[in-house]
């Protein structure tokens, strides 16, 4: 199956990526391409494998939860784009 | 751990040794081993002062490579004068004062951080990377960040908002991706050394394109904490150097167990160079026929059957090995990569930190059109393939099967491995190719990383040495792999075949 422009959009909303009309069309052609390479793994039989999500087969190491250091609020805050008062602001979310 | 000094190996002629005499030239210095500089440290012939001064005019006078995005000479120089007062003070470490460059995926406190994205434009992390704090306290010098594609994303380093990188062997020449900065910085000689990261090919690939030795470790051996993630499940901390002996020591300082990583490994440290005077004959080197098989082109083929030809001379075997389903690397790569690209680059929202767009509308409308303007197109592609591949309906057909045939793939390197030590290759299909020549059709440049995926895929270790040259001068790669925390043998294996031959050794017309 192939993706419409109507896709590409969807696809863009839920990646929260801006995407014009024009970018759309251009996007699905791409996407398109690349999906075409990639469908072949739906052809490999994979009955009874498990999924790899790790190389070594690892797992979540969890710590203790204990204090290890103190945040530097002001250095941390330092990159952003828009603060106050220790606060990121962003544009009013709540009427 | 042991103390190495210039003649670590028996074995070998130094081919280097004869570029750069010790206690010669200052203009030879650019030329010298870790060792040597070390050696030349310890007996005071030069301070890392001068060490240092040396290497950024080096990069001053080649600012047209453009492989480094942020030096701070005053930041450098003041690490040099602390390398130099640890020694006065008695200390004695092989890297105290020796130089080194990081990609701009590893944070640093001291120098702007930005993955070569314009949505990162002169960041300042709060933290070192766990890397870069190891490497400098063993005494390394930082000489500053270098160029990669945008979030290592690339294969050409095209893909970087602040410009190309050009191949010091041939300027009409890509260096390689995503660590193009790091592999032309070592090529050129700008840097003794460079960090890098592995996700698919990102180490190897370079090293081939600009003729430096490329290593990647095992998945998980080295901290990923402070380096910008892509792809959390393959993301791979290396170096670029220009000899393996190089990759051995400084990995001693470079890896090891870290807490505040939950994937790292807890395994004790080792000595990464014990196995440098190891004795090939017996040494089984698989031969996988895939990697031999259409699409290599005729030179490149010939360069590694040579190199393959001078371990047999050396007392190697070589067996033939089979990894049937290694040309699917290249879609399973696509299909995980993105996935965990798509996740991982949430975190630019424009909110706490990097870029705002100028004007908009409400939270989304922020959100959406920073991203549009902060990311570049062939991160913007993958976010959006790793979006869909993950979305309601399409993450079992895609995302599952494609975790699944990664586990085949992952085991047809162990029962390789049940039949050999080593596993040798190519690289890349061919030498490096020139700027524009791939980067309008996305596929086509994945397919340059069709030989180094599937390691990638299956975690284990793997190099890039060089072995030759093609067309235009542009040099030739020979891939090593080998199983998972078999790095030693592998640098040992690396380094027997650079003490006999000089493709390493040699360096760029002008550098």
């Amino acid at each position: 199956m192939s993706l419409k422009i109507a896709d590409v959009h969807r696809i863009a909303h839920l990646a929260r990526i801006e995407i014009t009309d024009v970018q759309a069309q251009e996007t699905a052609n791409q996407l398109n391409d690349i999906l075409a390479m990639i469908e072949r793994i739906g052809r490999v039989d994979t009955a009874g494998i498990a999924p790899m999500s790790h190389p070594l087969d690892g797992t979540q190491r969890l710590r203790p939860d204990t204090v290890t250091e103190t945040p530097d609020r002001e250095r941390n805050m330092a990159n952003a784009p828009a603060q106050r008062d220790g606060l990121f602001l962003v544009p009013r979310v709540v009427e | 751990m042991r103390r190495p000094n210039a003649t670590a190996c028996s074995l070998c002629r130094g081919w280097s040794n004869e570029r750069a005499r010790e206690g010669g030239a200052v203009s030879e210095l650019a030329h010298a081993t870790l060792a040597q500089l070390g050696g030349m440290l310890d007996r005071r012939k030069v301070s890392a002062v001068e060490l240092a001064t040396h290497f950024l005019e080096r990069i001053g006078r080649h600012r047209d490579l453009n492989a480094f995005l942020d030096v701070r000479p005053e930041q450098t120089l003041a690490q040099a004068r602390a390398a130099d007062a640890r020694r006065a003070r008695g200390e004695a470490s092989a890297l105290l004062g020796v130089p080194i460059a990081h990609k701009d995926v590893f944070v640093t406190r001291d120098w702007h951080t930005t993955a070569s994205s314009r949505i990162l434009e002169g960041y300042q992390s709060p933290f070192d990377a766990t890397v870069v704090q190891a490497l400098a306290q063993a005494g390394m010098v930082c000489l500053g960040k270098l160029n990669c594609d945008e979030f290592a994303m690339g294969s050409s380093n095209e893909n970087s908002a602040y410009g190309n990188v050009l191949n010091p062997w041939d300027r009409g020449a890509v260096p390689g991706g995503s660590s193009g900065g790091s592999a032309a910085a070592v090529a050129a000689r700008l840097a003794p050394i460079a960090t890098a990261t592995d996700t698919g090919g990102s180490i190897r690939e370079p090293a081939a394109f600009s003729g430096v030795t490329g290593t990647k470790p095992t998945y998980g051996r080295p901290s990923r904490w402070g380096m910008i993630a892509f792809a959390s499940s393959l993301d791979t901390a290396g170096l670029l150097t220009v000899s393996a002996q190089d990759c051995a020591l400084a990995f001693n300082a470079m890896l090891g167990f870290d807490p505040k990583d939950s994937t790292s490994v807890d395994r004790p440290r080792e000595d990464y160079t014990r196995s440098l005077e190891i004795d090939l004959r017996g040494l089984r080197i698989g031969v996988p026929t895939e990697f031999f098989a259409a699409g290599l082109e005729a030179e490149v083929e010939a360069a590694v059957r040579a190199a393959l030809r001078q371990y047999e001379a050396l007392g190697a075997q070589l067996v033939d090995v089979s990894l049937p389903n290694a040309a699917l690397g290249i879609p399973v790569y696509y299909v995980v990569a993105s996935a965990e690209a798509s996740s991982n680059l949430s975190r630019f929202d424009g909110v706490r930190y990097g870029l705002r767009a100028k004007q908009y509308d409400d939270l989304l409308d922020m959100m959406r059109k920073t991203r549009a303007q902060g990311f570049g197109a062939e991160v913007k592609r993958r976010v959006l393939i790793g979006t869909y591949v993950l979305s309601h309906g399409y993450y079992d057909a895609y995302f599952l099967q494609a975790s699944r045939v990664r586990r085949i793939i992952a085991e047809e390197f162990q029962r390789a491995f049940s039949r050999c030590d080593l596993i040798a290759g190519p690289v890349t299909s061919g030498v490096a190719f020139g700027f524009g020549e791939k980067s309008a059709d996305p596929v086509a440049m994945y397919l340059a990383d069709l030989y180094t995926v599937p390691s990638s895929l299956a975690g284990i270790p793997a190099m890039s040495i060089p072995c030759g040259f093609g067309r235009g001068n542009r040099p030739i790669g020979l891939q090593l792999m080998a199983n998972h925390f078999d790095e030693a043998r592998l640098l040992g294996v690396a380094h027997r075949y650079q003490c006999v031959t000089d493709w390493h050794a040699r360096v760029p017309a002008g550098f």
